[in-house]
């Protein structure tokens, strides 16, 4: 018979390693229904009738947080047959408390008291019988780091789940609240299944939204409930969630007193304390900060002889994309006679497409390698704390910067990074605007305006990342103000997790699976628009007939550049260079580099393009003037990213009308920017007359100032700090 | 009325109770922050928020606007 086995725990408790140690690779990943967290369970190793199903990390089982109402959901709606609570030792009292809601559920349940090799070297002491006691369940213990006492663990579990035992009744609620809960429980008992009775009660007691709504209570019973909850309230004088979140802490409390032996003093520093006293000292915070961040880039993305990560990418682009996988293609091709156009395609068109996405792939590999030890570590939590001052300013948090930081080197997983965002609306913001960091990839395209119409001049890339900087606070500021993504802004309530040894195991499964989603796009969406293009720009009408051409000027893309180029006309892109202009916009959808490799084809220039282009300059300087290039750098510096952070924005995202939503304010943003910059800047230096587009610029600067300055949307319950107490209030 | 947002840093205060109410409250509260409770202030942010606590053997941190909302002695 299958069994299942929910595995509940606090965020840092050594979930994850207990989950990838208990299911190995028997995993399958996907999110809950309708929302982007994500889900995750396995086949117990050794016991494939056993699946276990690791439940988001949680502190409490509130109604306000997506997490903790899917955790809920799941454990009232699904029954497991067990659940496996896993507890971190060295910080049990916090712990605990999410353990006596979970024993409130009324299923067979099993605490693992996690980390004890750390509590001993600590020199405490849990005395595992009296806390089982206390609790009315089994509490073992392990090491998930160490792999010891996993199995173990999850065994009890399963020997849990067989007998059917539900844990003893607990006495955690004392007085006039017991007294309340149990008039609850009797006049609701026919309404919800017995094996729950506890956990409404208490939920209708601290009159919870989501059961509320669940259970539609009328007449009588509603009346009865709220006046059982009511008059405890008045005797305690105080509102009946505080009533039983105190009662959970002071019963958790009475138990450690009794189970648990600490040999530090209270409030004193442990190591992990100690560590924290430079790294988040408010002197050395910042520096420290920024020489962990360099010393990443560096050998991430960085020169030689430090940086593994370029010197791969470097190989992979000028020897397996360069010369091997060419080479060996040549000769197969050879072999089977394939010539002409195919044998375009596959070399010029996929190769060569996709090629220069993977060649990204070992820097990226190396600097998700290092973030994933900094997560592993605890040590994101810090740079959230470091920085949340100035995020909050624009409306987002400290754990923003995380995303926008690894952006500046590629959009990717810096989308990707805004997992770590438990709300909803800050995480949909981070992906929104983490796309106009200035990557990568598009230096490239800052690079061959700055030499080739700016004179070299480095205040060209500066302005572009300041640029992108104020794209990112402006946004926040503006879309703060729209009712989808008003409100108070998220608390930054976080917990800062007692650093620990990284474990290999996370790290290396971290980073293969964040790589894996970015080799596995080069593979599909890469390689299909690879095709298309090569396909458009090598054929197209000539003399009437349809074939491959020789000039790509006359090709299917200089069609469609042409046919749409009236578009970006308002931004000063005009006349000879107009369709190319545009083409090499659309190409860097495909990646950002691709614009400048664009050029270069579009410019007839035979041969291989440095990467800046600089042979093409001459030719650009006379198309571009100052203004129309600078319009043309910000327009693809802002708008939708390459396809690869359009799949990204999609996978964290996890709707469509979501997604298109971020790209459409992206290009829109951009083209915005663009035109105010053109049409203004044209404006006061001459080169463009007063027209219609001036009206427009000028009407989209006003609007942009008011949506900048507008109140905004102001969201119904908005806390007062100020209020009364919310009892006396009542 | 003292809040903890007023709390030195180094000191150790006595929670006496919260204000307010909403899901800020609820989490604060969830994380430890309840009636009674002993908090050493650790320390605060580099620019001047959040502050660091140390409570029931662990450290939190919280901005001090919502800190305003607890009422210490």
């Amino acid at each position: 018979m299958e069994l299942k086995i929910a595995l509940a725990g606090n965020p840092n408790s050594g979930k994850t390693t207990l989950f990838n140690s208990l299911t190995g690779s028997s995993q399958y990943v996907g999110n809950w229904p309708g929302v982007t967290v994500e889900k995750k369970e396995g086949r117990l190793k050794g016991n494939k009738e056993v699946v276990i199903q690791d439940l988001p990390g949680i502190y409490s089982l509130s109604p306000y947080t997506l997490e903790e109402v899917v955790s809920r959901t799941y454990l009232v709606t699904q029954k497991p047959d067990a659940i496996l609570n896993i507890v971190d030792g060295t910080n049990i009292e916090r712990n605990l408390y999410l353990t006596t809601q979970l024993l409130e559920l009324g299923l067979p349940t099993v605490v693992a008291v996690n980390m004890m090799d750390l509590v001993r070297k600590n020199g405490d002491q849990i005395d595992l019988n009296k806390l089982g006691r206390a609790l009315g369940c089994e509490a073992v213990e392990m090491s998930a780091l160490k792999s010891q006492g996993s199995i173990e663990a999850a065994n009890k579990a399963v020997e849990a789940a067989r007998a059917k035992k539900a844990n003893g009744p607990l006495r955690m609620y004392t007085g006039c609240v017991e007294k309340a809960i149990s008039q609850i429980e009797t006049v609701i008992s026919d309404k919800v299944d017995a094996q729950y009775l506890r956990w409404y009660a208490v939920k209708l007691f601290e009159r919870d939204e989501k059961v509320l709504e669940e259970l539609r209570l009328t007449g009588s019973v509603k009346q009865d409930v709220e006046n059982a909850a009511v008059a405890c309230e008045k005797e305690l004088d105080d509102d009946a969630e505080s009533i039983i979140t105190n009662q959970r802490y002071d019963f958790i409390s009475g138990i450690v007193a009794k189970a648990v032996k600490k040999k530090r003093e209270k409030h004193g520093l442990s190591a992990s304390d100690k560590i924290d006293q430079i790294v988040t000292n408010r002197i050395l915070a910042l520096p420290v900060f920024a020489v962990i961040m360099f010393a990443i880039y560096a050998i991430a993305m960085g020169g030689y002889p430090f940086s593994i990560g370029t010197m791969g990418t470097d190989w992979v682009n000028d020897v397996l994309f360069g010369e091997i996988v060419p080479g060996a293609l040549d000769s197969i091709l050879g072999v089977l006679h394939v010539e002409g156009a195919l044998y375009g395609l596959i070399q010029d068109g996929i190769v060569a497409g996709v090629g220069a996405v993977l060649g990204f792939v070992p820097q990226i590999l190396v600097l998700f390698f290092f973030l994933a030890i900094l997560e592993d570590i605890g040590y994101m939590a810090r740079v959230a704390f470091i920085m949340d001052r100035i995020f909050r300013r624009f409306g987002l948090s400290g754990k923003s910067f995380i995303p926008m930081l690894v952006a500046t080197g590629c959009g990717v997983p810096g989308i990707m990074a805004s997992r770590t965002i438990e709300q909803d609306r800050d995480r949909k913001m981070t992906i929104m605007t983490t796309g106009f960091i200035p990557c990568g990839a598009k230096m490239p395209i800052i690079g061959l305006f700055a030499g080739a119409v700016f004179g070299g001049s480095s205040l060209v890339a500066v302005s572009a990342f300041f640029i992108g900087i104020a794209a990112v606070v402006i946004s926040g500021i503006m879309l703060k103000k729209f009712k989808a993504f008003a409100g108070e802004p998220a608390p930054f309530v976080m917990e800062l997790p007692a650093y620990h040894l990284p474990s290999a195991g996370n790290v290396l499964r971290a980073t293969w699976e964040r790589g894996w989603s970015f080799i596995k796009r080069a593979g599909t969406v890469i390689l299909l628009s690879s095709i298309v293009l090569w396909f458009l720009q090598g054929f197209g009408f000539t003399d009437g007939s349809f074939g491959m051409v020789e000039d790509n000027n006359t090709s299917l893309l200089a069609a469609i550049g042409n046919a749409v180029a009236w578009i970006f006309a308002p931004l000063g892109w005009v006349g000879d260079m107009a369709w190319k202009a545009t083409v090499a916009t659309v190409t860097g959808l495909i990646a950002k580099e691709e614009v400048v490799n664009t050029f270069g084809v579009l410019y007839h220039y035979a041969g291989e393009l440095s990467e800046t282009g600089d042979e093409v300059w001459n030719l650009i300087a006379a198309d571009f003037t100052a203004l129309s290039a600078y319009s043309f750098m910000i327009f693809n510096l802002l708008c939708a990213p390459c396809f690869a952070a359009m799949g990204a924005i999609k996978r964290e995202m996890n709707n469509t009308k979501w997604t298109l939503g971020a790209i459409g304010y992206m290009c829109g943003f951009a083209y915005v920017i663009a035109l105010i910059v053109y049409q203004l800047g044209g404006l006061i230096t001459g080169e463009v007359g007063f027209n219609i587009f001036t009206i427009a610029a000028l009407a989209a600067l006003a609007a942009l100032i008011y949506l900048l300055f507008r109140k905004g949307y102001q969201p119904d319950g908005h806390y007062s700090v100020n209020a009364k107490m919310s009892a006396s209030a009542r | 009325m003292k809040t903890l947002r007023d709390a030195e840093v180094g000191s150790t205060v006595a929670v006496v109770g919260l204000h307010g109410e909403g899901p800020v409250k609820r989490r604060i509260m969830d994380m430890g922050i309840t009636k009674g409770v002993e908090i050493r202030v650790r320390k605060v942010a580099p620019l001047g928020d959040p502050m660091e606590l140390n409570i029931r053997g662990y450290e939190l941190s919280i901005r001090k606007a919502d800190a305003e909302m607890v009422e210490i002695r």
